[in-house]
């Protein structure tokens, strides 16, 4: 019997982000999993009570929340503080949170106030004799594992696309206030903006059907001994706007700008894919001019159906990590897929 | 801050990434198929945060760079071989398992203890260092615990830059949703700052700092103790290598419009 707190931050407007949701179905099955389980809210930021409402129809026996305008920022020692005074009015065993950037960066020490434990990018949650039993992933992707643990509470972030947002009737209702922990007054970090790619230049987009995965080859010398590179940039930058896909590269043709090659201008580190790079969720993608080498296909692991446009037959994507590989020059067939689209 | 920051970096080896990795089954738990055989690298993004801390301490002088790691002293022995070579720290290893089946919150302890045994430590000037996440448990616990256990406060994850402003406070870009950044400014240290990528290539390798290091890192191989890790509460039901194998449709001699046709419609699907 565990005491399950579902713990999330609120959105700017005070409301659930669909990350927040998704770990609440996460959590809302596994209190009707383990018999005799109660589930309890618990909310931070400087404002709660959209998600009080969001939270009407969940089932929840109790809604706690610290509601402080010094929550405004995601800063490590004010949620820390705010999430650890939740936990410990809950007198949760359980805790299911989303792994947002915000939470990521805060829960696994407050896992460590608590005397607890934690585990991050959880995939699934499930209940074997009679206990909570995670699935995770190791070795970036590599290996899965099922575990369980003795120790309480538990933490569990649960990585965003993993389950299914929750959606209720919105009510109305008002949470307990938990009081503002003193660690609150007065941070030695303030946040001071957030700093992003212009709205055109914004390639990254997670919640994309496809993703789009550019590799070195874009910017090699090609049949005619020359490189292309202003084509190539036009060519991608055309496909993404007409297809609104998420932009992913390999981590050659990222390196290139630090190594001071003609690259493509819009592409950075964050795009990265692979080993050493993001592993998103989309239901497809599409790779071109990229080989396929294990570091960079090990960040393919949550994209469902896969095409990929190469010369070379051989790439490593033909050896079983692709759905389908075209053998073709992706400048020629990209640019017919782009004609298409605009027709 | 006219002493200069004391960095320290936490940061141990993991299988280089070409290796094929297969689980196996040890009375201590999941390992890894051959473990001790695999060829091992630096965790890479505790790399960058290593190559930062560098960076950082040939700016600020009157700093000074420490590599903490837990690994198997043979295999961590091997792998300062190369990092030797490229900036210069001082190595405090503790020898234990590395793999991604340990407990962070136990890795994580004996880092604690082995840093807090540093001698002239000086939290007002600490910057505690390492990668966001690993590339062997891929968690990114470790250094909240330590930070915690150090009674660090001020903590970033996903750090891809470090700039220090000329009134001394830290502005800090971390990776957040979206491809963005948030930008947040920390009055001092001591401050715990999880790397991502960063700005920095890989430093060339340079024989005057290997020699330099090499004095160094081999009494501290033989000094590193011994950190029992126990995964105390910690059980598994299973690990597995879930196959990835697809059947590769091989597409040749097709032209340019009907591969293209192909792909529009598989993309609208
Ligand atoms: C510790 C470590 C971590 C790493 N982490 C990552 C990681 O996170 N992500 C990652 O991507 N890599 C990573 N790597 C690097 C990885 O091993 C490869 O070097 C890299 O992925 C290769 O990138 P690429 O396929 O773009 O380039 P290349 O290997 O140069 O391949 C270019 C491809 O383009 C094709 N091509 C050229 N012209 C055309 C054309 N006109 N049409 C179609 N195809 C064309 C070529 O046939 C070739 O297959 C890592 C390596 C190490 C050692």
């Amino acid at each position: 019997m565990e005491t399950i707190l579902f713990l999330t931050h609120t959105e700017a407007d005070g409301s659930l982000g669909r990350a927040a949701l998704e770990s609440l179905t996460a959590a809302k099955q596994l209190t009707e999993a383990l018999g005799g389980s109660s589930l309890v809210a618990g909310l931070l930021g400087s404002q709660t009570e959209a998600a009080v409402g969001q939270l009407a129809g969940v089932g929840a026996s109790r809604i706690l929340a610290v509601t402080d305008e010094q929550l405004a920022q995601p800063r490590y020692a004010t949620d820390a503080a705010a999430a650890t005074a939740i936990c410990q009015a809950a007198q949760a065993t359980a805790v299911i949170a989303p792994a947002t950037s915000r939470f990521n960066r805060v829960l696994p020490g407050v896992s460590h106030r608590l005397g607890g434990a934690v585990d991050t990018h959880v995939s699934q949650l499930g209940v074997s004799d009679g206990t909570i039993e995670v699935t995770r992933w190791f070795y970036r992707q590599r290996l899965r594992g099922r575990l369980k643990r003795a120790q309480r509470p538990w933490i569990l972030l649960i990585d965003p696309g993993c389950y299914a947002a929750w959606s209720g009737e919105p009510g109305t209702g008002a949470a307990e206030a938990v009081s503002s922990p003193a660690d609150l007054a007065a941070p030695r970090t303030q946040v001071t903006g957030i700093k992003a790619p212009a709205a055109d230049a914004q390639t990254i987009r997670p919640d994309a059907d496809l993703l789009f995965v550019t590799g070195a080859g874009w910017t090699k010398k090609q049949a005619d001994g020359q490189t292309h590179v202003p084509d190539a940039e036009k060519l991608i930058l055309n496909f993404l706007n007409a297809t609104r896909a998420s932009l992913g590269s390999s981590k050659s043709l990222v390196d290139l700008g630090g190594e001071g090659q003609a690259v493509l201008s819009f592409l950075t580190h964050l795009n990265q894919i692979g080993q050493t790079g993001a592993t998103p969720r989309h239901p497809k993608g599409l790779a071109t001019c990229c080989h396929g080498e294990e570091p960079h296909t090990v960040g393919w692991r949550f994209v469902n159906e896969r095409r990929v446009i190469n010369t070379d037959g051989t790439c490593g994507w033909a050896r079983g990590k692709a759905d389908v590989l075209y053998v073709a020059d992706a400048f020629a067939v990209m640019k017919k897929v782009n004609e298409l689209l605009a027709s | 801050m006219s002493s200069g920051y004391q960095i320290v970096v936490c940061g141990s080896i993991v299988p280089d990434p070409w290796q094929t990795l297969e689980p196996a089954v040890t009375p201590a738990g999941p390992a890894l198929k051959n473990e001790m055989m695999l060829p091992a690298v630096l965790d890479p993004w505790a790399g960058h945060a290593l190559f930062e801390a560098a960076n950082l301490a040939r700016q600020v002088a009157g700093s000074k760079v420490w590599l903490v790691a837990l690994g198997p002293k043979a295999k961590l022995q091997q792998v300062m071989m190369t990092i030797g070579q490229k900036v210069p720290f001082e190595l405090v290893a503790l020898d234990g398992p590395a793999g991604g089946f340990t407990d962070a919150s136990e890795t994580a302890t004996a880092l604690a203890g082995a840093i807090q045994g540093i001698s002239g430590l000086d939290s007002s000037r600490l910057l505690l260092f390492g990668g966001w996440e690993s590339a062997s448990r891929g968690a990114g616990v470790t250094l909240q615990l330590v930070g915690e256990q150090l009674g660090i406060t001020d903590q970033f994850q996903g750090v891809d830059q470090l700039k220090v402003q000329p009134d001394g406070r830290l502005e800090i870009l971390e990776r957040i949703e979206g491809g963005r950044h948030q930008v947040s400014l920390c009055d001092a240290p001591p401050a715990v700052l999880g790397w991502a990528t960063g700005h920095l290539p890989e430093p060339k390798n340079n024989p005057q700092v290997g020699m330099m290091n090499m004095r160094q890192v081999m009494p501290a191989l033989q000094r590193a103790q011994a950190a029992a890790l126990k995964g105390e509460g910690l059980t598994f039901a299973e690990v597995s290598l879930p196959s990835q194998v697809r059947e590769t449709r091989i597409v040749k001699d097709l032209p340019a419009d009907e591969i293209a046709r192909e792909i529009v419609e598989w993309i609208k699907q």
